[in-house]
């Protein structure tokens, strides 16, 4: 439809005032949905630190009380007729013989008044039974100690130590006081008035293994076997990984072959990890005859994990290598492999260490597939290298958590922190490494 | 590449165009599509009957042409002509690209290029070659130069390692102005320096033909008048193809030039005589700005 007057076609053409009108509404709503829009990302961001605050303080609230365990001062009477009856200081009578006799002796000489069976029962009862460990520890470091007399501190009984933690901040700690007897509670006050008991820095936490007794138990065994499975790890998956993305990128022709490795390399990494657990079961123990609960097979089962992350991302970081370099390298006469070893791989560095840093973090934080090849099992000597059984952290805070003490609930959460401590080494020694390897210009 | 027809005459059999002769009368008779004389004096690099495919694409359609030592020869055309295509050819770095394949007979001083025992390492080092875009090594300007020099094993020992460099940088024209930051990165020099680097990086291997990608696209035209004064002085010891889009540069810098178009060679011959005198209806289209 043509308009006949020109006065219809000039309502048809905006006004200058309305073309402006026009633009400053759409403008307001424009720099309305802006600023609603970084609310949102303002409150997702608070929420997760609001969550990650409220992460943290529970684990640190609940777990900072394992670092300090109780102990009670014992003049300890090395007696060489209770230990080593013969004379003849052999080691292996001394590793023998029953300390906890002169762990009773010297308890009742600090608490004279007991007499009854049931009482001596109850009085021993508050000491460790750790402590003798720690006494044979001393005897066998220095026999020259027998018959003379020493004054020892020995862990108190992870109830007492509850106790004692409660006490000493004030509070009734789940009415911890209920399990003990009057007669206990009143040597108990006692000691701690004269100064007998007290809270210390608790090394046996850091230095060893799992134990049934919480106030025995420790992480020492658990990191150490962490430790060699993660090195395992690393040093099958980080090489593999990496020269399977350089002769997927830069040396394998395009076929159906090579398309069928990508689509299944993509599906591994989507594969739940207790998969690979019941792999690493039925091939390597079953087949291989591995031993098990080995953090070598604990090593090459997380590298199956790992494997298709370090993969797409070395791939990923081959590919964002600019195609100029390649040009640069091969125009000048470099042959493939030159090119990629002198241009590429130093370019492609950093991203396949982040890669590498994702996997191993996961692979750090995995128990389900350890559960398969026998991780699982409680084992008390600290592992000496990959092929001793050993347990991993966190299988280590999974067992604590299912313990049935009341004190490995402050164990688990300190052996979160351990673990998260590793963890953020091993970020940090990634990161700086990248930053070394990262190309400044 | 746009519009690129399907291929209109049958391709000659790598077999048969590896039997011809070259001699410049058989030349006259194979490039038939072509106008002027595609052979040259002094013949270092000889093509004849080329043809590109990139998968379905018909990128180089018989494509006959002689490098003289000593010229310098400049490839025209539209883009999307076949001229960096035909150039990426002489030394083989279109064997990267997976959809390309090649037919034809290339040869380097007689020598097939394309023959299985041909070491394609070997050849691109007779064949330097300098892009489009300055890319420079992501190392010291030192290293960029020696990196060629070092592959080849063409120094025995520091001394004359630093002697080539310096020798390439200065032949580069560019020793005065990097001599005291030899250990800078290269990536930090200008434009202009960074494509005289690769020059540099490219001559340090003492090639006999130089190609040349477009290598001012990139630059200011102090730069280019730099880069062309240097091509001017390569030109008395190597054989130097260079591709441009600027006919003010292919006048200034080549003795000969071959018109492309649509994966052809329309025209070849002395530059003076291509930009006043053109033969061909298209190349004279071109040089005189019609379209292109």
């Amino acid at each position: 439809m043509i308009a006949d007057d020109g006065d219809d076609g000039a309502s048809r053409q905006l006004s200058p005032e309305e073309t402006r009108r026009r633009v400053d509404a759409s403008l307001r709503r424009r720099y309305r949905a802006e600023r609603r829009f970084r609310y949102y990302g303002l409150c997702s961001v608070c929420l997760g630190v609001i969550f990650l605050v409220i992460l943290f303080g529970t684990i640190i609230g609940n777990g900072y009380s394992a670092f300090r365990q109780g102990f009670v001062q014992l003049d300890i009477h090395f007696d060489a007729d209770v230990i080593d009856p013969d004379g003849g200081r052999d080691p292996d009578v001394l590793s023998v013989a029953d300390y906890s006799l002169l762990v009773k002796a010297a308890l009742r000489e600090l608490v004279p008044e007991v007499t009854s069976r049931g009482e001596k029962r109850e009085l021993n009862n508050l000491v460790s039974a750790g402590a003798v460990f720690s006494l044979r520890e001393t005897v066998m470091a220095d026999p020259g100690i027998l018959g003379r007399k020493r004054s020892l501190w020995l862990p108190l009984n992870s109830e007492v130590d509850l106790w004692l933690k409660a006490k000493l901040s004030g509070t009734d700690g789940d009415g911890i006081s209920g399990r003990f007897s009057a007669r206990q509670l009143g040597w108990l006050e006692r000691l701690l008035a004269d100064d007998r008991i007290e809270l210390q820095f608790n090394t046996a936490f850091f230095t060893n293994g799992d134990s049934r007794e919480p106030e025995l138990a420790g992480v020492w065994g658990a990191t150490k076997g962490s430790f060699f499975m993660l090195l395992v790890t690393l040093l099958l998956s980080f090489p593999l990984g990496v020269a399977a993305a350089i002769y997927l990128e830069e040396f394998a022709r395009r076929s159906w072959w090579v398309d069928v490795v990508e689509v299944n390399i993509n599906n591994l990494a989507a594969v739940p990890s207790i998969v690979f657990g019941l792999l690493g079961l039925a091939v390597f123990i079953n087949f291989f005859g591995l031993p098990r609960s080995a953090p070598l097979v604990g090593g090459l089962v997380l590298t199956l994990m790992t494997l298709p992350v370090v993969i797409i991302a070395s791939r990923a970081a081959i590919k964002a290598v600019p195609p100029s370099v390649r040009e640069a390298a091969l125009g000048i006469g470099a042959s493939q492999m030159q090119m990629v070893f002198h241009h590429v791989l130093p370019l492609a560095l950093p991203g396949m260490l982040t890669g590498a840093i994702i996997g191993m973090a996961r692979a750090l934080g995995e128990s389900a597939p350890l559960l398969m090849i026998g991780m699982v099992a409680f084992i008390v000597d600290v592992p000496s290298g990959p092929m001793s059984p050993s347990t991993a952290l966190p299988v280590q805070i999974y067992l604590w958590a299912d313990s049935p003490e009341r004190a490995f609930v402050a164990r688990t959460s300190a052996a979160i922190m351990v673990l998260l401590a590793f963890l953020l080494v091993m970020n940090a020694t990634a990161v700086w490494l990248r930053s070394r390897f990262e190309r400044r210009w | 590449m746009q519009t690129m027809d399907k291929p209109q005459d049958a391709v000659a059999s790598p077999a048969e165009a590896a039997a011809a002769p070259v001699a410049p009368v058989e030349a006259e008779r194979v490039a038939h599509d072509t106008v002027g004389d595609v052979t040259a004096k002094n013949v270092v690099i000889c093509v004849r009957e080329a043809n590109v495919y990139y998968g379905d694409t018909h990128a180089l359609i018989n494509v006959s042409l002689d490098i003289g030592r000593n010229e310098v020869i400049a490839l025209i055309g539209p883009s999307g002509c076949g001229k960096s295509t035909f150039l990426r050819c002489l030394n083989r770095m279109n064997d990267t690209i997976e959809s390309a394949r090649v037919t034809g007979d290339f040869r380097l001083d007689g020598q097939d290029m394309y023959a299985r025992d041909t070491d394609v390492v070997m050849l691109r080092a007779r064949v330097g070659m300098v892009f489009q875009k300055p890319n420079p090594f992501p190392k010291s300007i030192y290293e960029n130069v020696a990196y060629g020099a070092r592959l080849h094993g063409l120094a025995a020992n520091r001394a004359e390692l630093d002697d080539i460099v310096y020798g390439s940088l200065e032949r580069a024209g560019l020793v005065d102005e990097v001599k005291n930051r030899l250990d800078d990165p290269g990536t930090g020099l200008s434009g202009g320096q960074q494509q005289r680097l690769c020059i540099a990086r490219t001559i340090a291997v003492n090639p006999e033909v130089i190609l040349m990608d477009e290598p001012c696209s990139a630059l200011d035209p102090i730069a280019t008048a730099r880069i062309e004064d240097l091509i001017d002085e390569l030109s008395e010891k190597y054989a130097i193809a260079i591709v441009t889009h600027s006919m003010q540069q292919a006048a200034r810098v080549s003795n000969r030039t071959a018109y492309f178009h649509l994966g052809r060679i329309i025209e070849v011959g002395p530059t003076d005589r291509i930009f006043t005198n053109p033969a061909h209806k298209l190349t004279e289209d071109y040089v005189t700005g019609r379209f292109g």
